[in-house]
């Protein structure tokens, strides 16, 4: 036996993970991987029967997502525009099977560089929930995740949710990945940009990118640039490759040089930023 | 429930099952050694594959990442409750299995899916397929049937005389469909002992083992190493260039070479890390040769040289040169290698995953220090091979365990382990000239390559040997001269992958062919078939060829190739940012080994009780050599298809049919079975009286034989049985007759060549250097098409290797070892595809046919990369075509 544990309530969960001192499991689609064994290794506290963890809950804040809510959960759930971009990466988080056990909370702790869904969370201004047996947290997730593979998370301590406040849900949203191939694939580079259009100008801009640098990250210079300018065609043109490149510290690797990023990196967010500013148009 | 659990209870399938398991174990390991239900294949247990795909509650997972403890309490679906589905039943009829390794992850997606969405549309397949890779049939079939899943039988089987020809759904493959193919995993005797191999963690590396029967016997297993080989430790694929050990002696020379065997009971084993085995590691110097016998790294070189190749190509009015590299592609069967190996009385039984069942048995053998007698190897079910299960990987390895402790000993390959220390394509570094004429008659070809075999000789000399031969590509170039080098590294061992090194030749020559049109300002096409080789005219290996069919396949495809030029025209007329281009490559290749005596034998007997029986002993490792040469074998013979039994291969059963491999098995194991079929008619004919057209019926043991005016019947039960248990018995034996090349590679090195041409449709975003395949229109000439549907297979799943070859497939040792770090291509990757068959007759060919397996994959890649020139300008030198490489190109071409 390995110490396996899963637990109903958190409460539980949080006293088994004193003890124990183990990992937390969910979708478990990054821990098997990582692990040559038949097993999970070492003790573990899966979470995915906890009440209370899984869904999205309307709150008075903004929007809480449970840390075991599955990409497909995301996909299905129903979400302000804003939010768009958040399901297009989910339907792009591996595949259909990944997105049926991998969890949003998951996707944040592993904490790849590539990982799919923090570019859109970013944009969406998401903190992280978090709770331990002394009690619970909340910080900005630009605040969890500080390196590749490497968070804030400190032992006995679980992620809980994501919220998402209500001034980030709006707008216009999209979501671009690129890989080498169609499905199931690592990204070279992804963008999330989130637009806020008032009387045909820019009122607010967020803008991540993914897999250009340790860790995704936001877009202020580039966000600042693009405030205050006229919402059509040529928004794109504000975004400028050196400013993106400031942003960025991509690494050469088996996928793409870090040049290539830098310029796809760029190329996406023209791209995303148009066809933002092209829903925002029709709607 | 805070408490670790002991038994477990699953709803599977409808049933309660209770079992003492781990909670944290992971899904498919419980269903199939928990349960025993072993339809769910394992390929990568890392979610990269999909083949372990069960429904959870409906919803497909992969069973490998899902621990026991999730899937308790709820609905957990598996192949084995899919009795005959309609979607089955789609999948049969279709052909959408070849080696079927994926088919039970398929086949639970997909059923999932239409669940939900009973009226999809192809799209809406792609995607839902996205997630279960397929390395075998590229995809259309499989979204063909799952877009038909109604019920439906396969085609009736066809009367006598009429099997080829006909679109027989494959004659195995409903044991596909429905999940109950044993591969190597599947087949776990009782008492079985895990084998699991310590490997070397880099190289060249030289090693010393510690007290390790002290360390075994701590844990309560045994290990064995290169001592305990009692035989030569040294094998290899060719006799003369054995170099490989079964276990590495004191050096490594390759990362992931096995030094020692750990076996045991399979917990213990499975709870052991077999790092910890006390070893010394020391790193060897890199500039030591891989190999003393061979200094300068050089195993082999070959050369065709034909004309006065440097003259002519000075005194053409036209001339190209180029350059082109390629590197490490692995074969990515979803099946890693696995087997088992069990002591019979005397007899060593190995059953095992291979392409090659005699070169396994003597191989292992020579190795175990065996009579070839004393060593019985029975083929699993294959999950995929492309030339990489042609080498011996764990046979030699479970023998020696089995061979010591008198106990069944099993291995299973891990993903890593399978994409560390097995064979790859060749990467290859050349460089190639082409002159031609003022009217564009190519009057010279000089080429020179190079080619990285790694660590051992594996195929290096037949990649050397074919290379030359077939670098000229299906073209009359009267003044030739080829060379490649075969050179050792410390690196993965090349060895043979769907066409020997052919592929990357064609690259080099079919691009600089574009080039040359360029130059003459000639229509691409136009230019091929100006040059194509024809019927009566000599190749550059001095082979006068009859049959030859490229000039048909480039024909054949003007009105496609006019049509796609004019697509991508009104494509590209609004500019944009994406292009769109056309491109075509044509190939050529010979079937069977080169110049080296490769024999078939088939035999075929009837039993008193009127069983007629085809001991077919050719590998069906998808290509569908189970069904084809039955085919051939009943229309020789005269009685209907669905009256042969098939004997598949198995050392102690079936004569040799020889390997898997050189597209040879329709040609050579097919020349066979008509021989075969056509000697047991003959017999008939002979003890009736009757002449060559009468009609044979066999109903029970009652064999009638008609012309129309007579009838004579054979009582067989009255007959006495002879060798093999037969009552009336025909064996027969074909070898191609091909001529050694002489020193200037002058020759008959093959006696069957088949034929092709690819044209690819594709568009390149500027933008990102990305490349979208839109449509392939494949034109190949099979001398006689004996299955369409099974030929068809072939094409589509070739055009998906050489694509992922072209545009993401590059294996980095040590770096993508795993299958999503190693990119093939998805249901999203593949373009339409439209085949077209040719049938030129081959003279020497059965009915005519011509080999197919390795030919469909030659033109892909090369076309492809035409065609990103046609698109962008820029043509793309180093393979596979990535984004960054594509854009690169672009803007060093200026137009970016």
């Amino acid at each position: 036996m390995t110490g396996y544990t899963r637990p109903e309530t958190l409460d539980d969960a949080l006293a088994l993970l004193a003890q124990t001192g183990g990992r937390v499991a969910a979708g478990c689609t990054d821990l098997f991987p990582a692990t040559g064994a038949r097993a999970l290794q070492g003790p573990v506290v899966d979470i995915t029967g906890l009440a209370g963890l899984r869904g999205v809950a309307v709150t008075d804040e903004g929007l809480r997502i449970g840390a075991a809510t599955t990409w497909t959960d995301i996909l299905r759930a129903e979400l302000p525009t804003a939010c768009d971009m958040l399901k297009q990466a989910a339907r792009e988080v591996g595949s259909v099977q990944i997105q049926n056990a991998g969890t949003i909370a998951g996707n944040l702790c592993n904490a790849s560089p590539a990982a799919d869904g923090v570019p859109c969370l970013l944009a969406l201004d998401a903190e992280v929930e978090l709770a331990s047996a002394q009690g619970g947290r909340r910080l900005p997730l630009e605040n969890f995740i500080v390196g590749p593979r490497r968070t804030t998370l400190n032992p006995g301590e679980i992620v809980t949710g994501v919220h998402l406040p209500r001034s980030a849900l709006e707008g216009r949203s999209r979501f671009l990945k690129l890989g080498a191939r169609r499905y199931l694939v690592i990204s070279i580079a992804m963008v999330a940009v989130r637009l806020v259009v008032e009387d045909g100008r820019v009122s607010s801009a967020a803008l991540a990118v993914g897999a250009c640098s340790a860790v995704a990250t936001r877009l202020p210079q580039v966000e600042a640039a693009l405030t205050g300018c006229a919402a059509d065609h040529t928004l794109a043109n504000v975004i400028s490759e050196d400013a993106v490149c400031a942003a960025l510290s991509p690494l050469d690797d088996i996928r793409a040089t870090a040049g290539y990023r830098v310029h796809a990196a760029t190329e996406l967010l023209r791209r995303a930023v148009t066809d933002a500013v092209g829903a925002e148009g029709v709607s | 429930m805070n408490r670790p659990m002991d038994t477990c209870t699953l709803m599977v399938n409808g049933q309660r099952r209770v079992l003492p398991a781990d909670p944290a174990r992971r899904l498919s390991e419980v269903l199939r050694d928990g349960l025993g239900l072993r339809g769910t294949k394992v390929g990568c247990d890392a979610g990269d594959c999909g083949a372990c795909t069960v429904l959870l509650d409906g919803a497909p997972v992969c069973a490998c990442l899902t621990p026991l403890g999730q899937a308790m309490g709820r609905k957990v679906e598996t192949i084995e409750g899919q009795a005959h589905t309609p979607l089955q039943q789609a999948f049969l009829r279709h052909g959408a299995a070849q080696c079927g390794i994926c088919t039970p992850g398929m086949v639970m997606t997909a059923e999932a899916f239409l669940r939900e969405t009973p009226e999809p549309t192809r799209a809406e397949v792609e995607e839902a397929l996205g997630g279960v890779l397929c390395r075998c049939t590229g995809y259309a079939k499989i979204i063909d049937a799952v877009l038909d899943a109604a019920p439906g039988d396969v085609a009736r089987m066809p009367d006598a005389g009429q099997a080829v020809g006909a679109a027989v759904a494959r004659l195995d493959g409903a044991a596909k469909v429905d999940g109950t193919e044993a591969y190597g995993a599947d087949h776990v005797p009782e008492g079985a002992l895990l084998v699991r191999a310590v490997r070397a963690p880099y190289a060249p590396v030289s090693f010393q083992f510690g007290e390790i029967t002290d360390w075994a016997a701590a844990r309560g297993v045994q290990v064995f190493t290169a001592q305990d080989i009692a035989g030569t430790n040294r094998f290899g694929v060719i006799p003369a260039f054995q170099d490989q050990p079964a276990l590495a002696e004191d050096r490594a020379r390759l990362a992931g070479e096995a030094v020692a065997l750990i076996a045991g009971e399979p917990s213990v084993v499975e709870a052991l890390d077999p790092s910890g085995i006390p070893i010394t590691w020391r790193e060897d110097p890199a500039d030591r040769p891989v190999h003393d016998a061979h200094p300068d790294n050089l195993l082999i070189a070959g050369k065709v040289r034909r004309g006065a190749a440097r003259q002519a190509m000075q005194d053409a009015a036209f001339t190209v040169s180029g350059a082109m590299q390629t590197g490490y592609v692995e074969h990515a069967y979803i099946e890693p290698e696995a087997g088992v190996a069990w002591m019979e009385g005397e007899t060593l039984v190995i059953r095992a995953c291979t392409q090659a069942p005699i070169m396994d048995r003597d191989d292992t053998a020579a190795v175990l220090g065996l009579p070839p007698e004393a060593v019985r190897i029975i083929p699993a079910a294959t999950g995929g091979g492309f030339g990489s299960k042609l080498d011996v990987s764990l046979q030699p390895l479970v023998g020696l365990v089995a061979l010591k402790t008198g106990r069944p000993a099993r291995m299973v390959y891990s993903r890593t382990e399978s994409m560390a220390s097995t064979t790859k394509r060749h990467p290859s570094d050349m460089r190639c000239s082409l002159g031609a004429d003022a009217n564009g008659r190519i009057v010279a070809m000089e080429f020179d390559g190079d080619f990285n075999t790694g660590a051992y000789a594996s195929w290096g000399p037949t990649v050397a040997g074919r290379v030359p031969v077939h670098a000229s590509g299906p073209y009359f170039i009267p003044n030739y001269h080829a060379e490649a080098r075969a050179n050792y590294s410390y690196q993965p061992i090349s060895g043979a992958f769907r066409g020997f090194g052919v592929p990357q030749a064609a690259i080099m020559q079919e691009t600089l062919f574009d080039d040359m049109a360029g130059k003459l300002g000639m229509d691409r096409l136009e230019f091929r078939k100006l040059n194509a080789l024809r019927d009566g005219q000599a190749t550059v290996f001095g082979q006068t060829l009859h049959g030859v069919g490229i000039a048909a396949c480039l024909e054949a495809l003007e009105g496609p190739w006019t049509e796609a030029l004019e697509r991508a025209e009104r494509a590209n007329a609004g500019g944009g940012r994406v292009r769109h281009g056309v491109g075509i490559a044509s190939c050529w290749y010979g079937c069977g080994n080169t110049a080296i005596a490769n024999p078939s034998t088939i035999r075929i007997g009837l039993t008193r009780d009127g069983r007629l029986c085809l001991h077919q002993g050719a590998v069906d490792i998808g290509q569908g050599s189970n069904t084809v040469i039955p085919q051939i074998a009943a229309d020789a013979l005269g009685l209907p298809l669905a009256q042969m039994q098939v004997i598949g291969a198995d050392t102690a059963l079936t004569p040799d049919c020889g390997k898997t491999s050189g597209s040879r098995q329709t040609y050579v194991t097919g020349s066979a079975a008509l021989r075969a079929g056509q000697a047991l008619r003959a017999l008939i004919l002979k003890q009736t009286n009757m002449g060559p057209a009468a009609v044979l019926h066999l109903e029970g043991a009652n064999l009638r034989v008609s012309d129309g005016a007579r009838e004579q019947a054979i009582d067989l039960a009255a007959l006495s049985e002879q060798a093999h248990g037969y009552v009336l018995c025909a064996e027969e034996s074909y070898d191609p007759p091909t001529q050694p090349l002489d020193e200037d590679g002058q020759g008959v090195p093959y006696a069957v060549y088949g034929y092709g041409a690819q044209l690819v449709e594709l568009s390149v975003d500027m933008g990102l250097g990305t490349v979208k395949v839109h449509k392939v229109t494949a034109a190949h000439d099979l001398g006689r098409v004996i299955n369409p549907q099974l030929a068809e297979g072939q094409v589509e799943g070739g055009i998906a290797q050489g694509l992922g070859l072209a545009l993401m497939e590059e294996f980095i040792p040590g770096r993508t070892e795993n299958l999503h770090d190693y990119l093939i291509p998805t249901t999203g990757d593949m373009p339409e595809i439209e085949t077209i068959f040719l049938e030129v007759p081959d003279p020497e060919g059965p009915m005519g046919a011509k080999g197919l397996g390795e030919h469909v994959l030659i033109p892909t890649a090369p076309a492809i990369l035409n065609a990103i020139r046609d698109a962008t300008g820029a043509l793309v030198t180093r393979l596979p075509a990535l984004p960054h490489r594509v854009l690169a190109a672009i803007r060093e071409a200026g137009h970016g």
